[in-house]
């Protein structure tokens, strides 16, 4: 068994393909028309063009609303991405604008940062230790 | 007054009797605006306390109680500020003012 495919819910997707491609630097993969207005979009790593698959789902769900206000407000992140410098990345993200609750923090071998993703979720960023 | 400044004092020194909730105190002085999550990091992976997440919203309640923790909204996301005020109080409760006290004994 492998990990093929993971998602986050998105408020919206064209702002989310923007966010996710523009500013995080990930390359679009697949992106499908489904029903009236919905798309299966889905993005991957520079990379790693056959690796793990981000799915930008729509968040029509009554119940994901309850759900992600209740983790965003506790700063509690849906996802983690591996980088190789938290801290330079942080400022680069940063000085795009994007909102961190979380800046950069040393634990042990561990550094981690949370920010905003402008979707309606919290993303984590953390070096993997060595 | 006096009364109100006594309950004050018992929920601060209460707050204060609890090692984790030392612990929460020392990480807020290293970085005020914490949320839930970063606190819970800061115990877990650097404190090495396991203690669930409930556990540290509880102790925050406490420590918020005593007013030493303070909590702040900030669009979807909430903060957790440190406010020293209330220890400032405890100290001044016993530490005599140099200008009006005796002189300080000296050797």
């Amino acid at each position: 068994m492998r990990i093929h495919l993971t998602s986050v819910f998105v408020d919206d997707q064209a702002e989310a393909e923007h966010f996710y491609t523009e500013v995080l630097g990930f390359v679009k993969k697949h992106d499908v028309p489904v029903g009236e207005k919905d798309r299966w979009l889905t993005v991957v790593s520079p990379d790693e063009a056959d690796g793990t698959e981000l799915l930008l789902e729509p968040a029509g769900h009554p119940a994901v609303r309850t759900y992600r206000d209740a983790l965003v407000g506790d700063g509690i992140p849906l996802a983690q991405f591996a980088v190789d410098d938290v801290t330079a990345e942080y400022e680069r993200l940063r000085d795009l604008g994007v909102r961190f609750t979380q800046e950069p923090l040393e634990m042990g071998p561990v550094t981690t940062a949370v920010f905003d993703d402008t979707c309606g979720n919290l993303i984590q960023i953390a070096t993997e230790p060595q | 007054m006096l009364a109100y400044a006594g309950v004050v004092a018992d929920d601060v020194f209460k707050a204060l009797a609890d090692p984790t909730r030392r612990t929460i105190l020392d990480e807020l002085t290293e970085k005020s605006g914490q949320t839930l999550f970063e606190i819970c990091s800061r115990l877990s992976m650097k404190h090495q306390l396991g203690i669930s997440r409930q556990g540290v919203s509880q102790h925050l309640a406490v420590l918020e109680a005593a007013g030493l923790v303070e909590t702040r909204r900030e669009g979807r996301y909430k903060f957790h500020d440190l406010n020293t005020a209330p220890l400032r109080q405890i100290a001044e409760r016993w530490v005599v003012p140099h200008a009006s006290g005796p002189q300080e004994r000296t050797p």
